[in-house]
């Protein structure tokens, strides 16, 4: 079955990872700009970075027959510098324009703080100012539920915000509900030990239904499964579900709302 | 929408990875037992305990209401907190 994955950090991952992607069905992933694992020592190595994620890995990608999509911001972690934050985010409008970003991400909370959410204030101005689509990042562990709270509580606050063009990501079971019943698409991560297992997102679906849940690997440079979507098919499948809402969480769903990007211009071929 | 497999089903699949993951915890609290020093007083072995009282007490949503317990409170007056 083809597939997306809607948020991947290429740039953390292989050649062979990719091959192996592309061969079990991968079609589009998604890049948001994230962590690298260290601060960055200042705005250029951001300017460097954002190059890598319009320039370097769709053509990385594109030599796999998978199509490269990227979204750029300051994360949740590094955001906690507002000053450093400042010059990061001047660097955006330049690179938003690029013919393979698809919006604002992925932002949001780490930690929670003030100087945290001082950001993130500037980066959905920006973003609605732009009309572009936003992809958010929600805290680990204990800060999740607050941290998505909090996010939640902000975006409703802006009349300006169109909510069928927001995902809110890394979801877990006592943060899912709480975005769709807003109108959010729901991100679910699948990770090997944090975040949601290929089995805990099918309970997710089960649960929740299939509308506007997304999965993804987010897979980066730690413990993590670049291979995790067509695992969560094979969960699916395994329980017994057609094969018809297993593609709606892992084609469809992407595809309808990365189309809401202007360019995106990823068009399917026949049946996947 | 439920699973399409019976409950019977359900729990043959899941009980050999059921019964792994508690000898798991099992084994790890068997760990912090035997190592020197004492972890009474810890905030998070009371959590832990928390948490299997959790399952063991049964209902829906144990997975939810777990998440919860492991998460920290949210305060809806946050914004006037950080004046924004």
């Amino acid at each position: 079955m083809q597939f997306f994955d809607p948020h991947i950090h290429i740039a953390s991952r292989t050649t062979d990872d990719l091959l192996a992607m592309a061969k079990a069905g991968c079609v589009v992933v998604g890049e948001p700009a994230f962590w690298m694992g260290y601060n960055r020592s200042g705005s250029n190595s951001f300017y460097d970075y954002f190059r890598q994620l319009t320039e370097w890995e769709p053509q990385r990608c594109a030599n796999h027959g998978i199509r490269h999509y990227a979204w750029m911001g300051i994360n949740a972690k590094e955001a906690e510098d507002v000053g450093f934050s400042r010059e990061v985010i001047a660097l955006l409008p330049e690179f938003l324009d690029k013919p393979t970003v698809l919006g604002i991400g992925e932002i949001g909370l780490h930690k929670n703080t003030k100087n945290e959410v001082t950001t993130l204030l500037s980066l959905i101005d920006l973003a609605l100012t732009r009309d572009e689509q936003m992809l958010f990042h929600t805290p680990h562990l204990e800060d999740k539920y607050k941290g998505t709270r909090m996010i939640l509580d902000i975006l409703r606050a802006d009349s300006r915000v169109d909510r069928s063009r927001v995902c809110i990501d890394h979801c877990e079971e006592h943060t899912v509900r709480l975005a769709l019943d807003e109108g959010y698409w729901a991100g679910i991560t699948l990770y090997p030990t944090t975040k949601a297992t290929p089995e805990r997102a099918a309970d997710m679906v089960e649960r929740y239904g299939a509308e506007r849940m997304l999965v993804n690997s987010s897979a980066d440079w730690g413990p993590s499964d670049p291979l995790a979507v067509p695992q969560f098919i094979f969960v699916m499948r395994r329980r017994g579900h057609p094969d018809s809402l297993i593609r709606k969480v892992v084609f469809d769903n992407p595809l309808k709302f990365f189309n809401q990007s202007v360019h995106f211009t990823y068009a399917p071929h026949e049946q996947a | 929408m439920t699973t399409p497999m019976s409950a019977s089903d359900t729990l043959a699949r899941e009980f050999l990875g059921i019964r792994s993951r508690l000898l798991d915890v099992a084994a790890a609290l068997d760990r912090v037992d035997r190592a020197a020093g004492a972890v009474g007083d810890d905030p998070r072995a009371a959590k832990l305990r928390e948490a299997l009282e959790l399952l063991v007490a049964g209902g829906a949503e144990r997975a939810e209401r777990l998440q919860l317990l492991f998460s920290l409170p949210y305060q809806d007056q946050w914004r006037r907190q950080y004046g924004v």
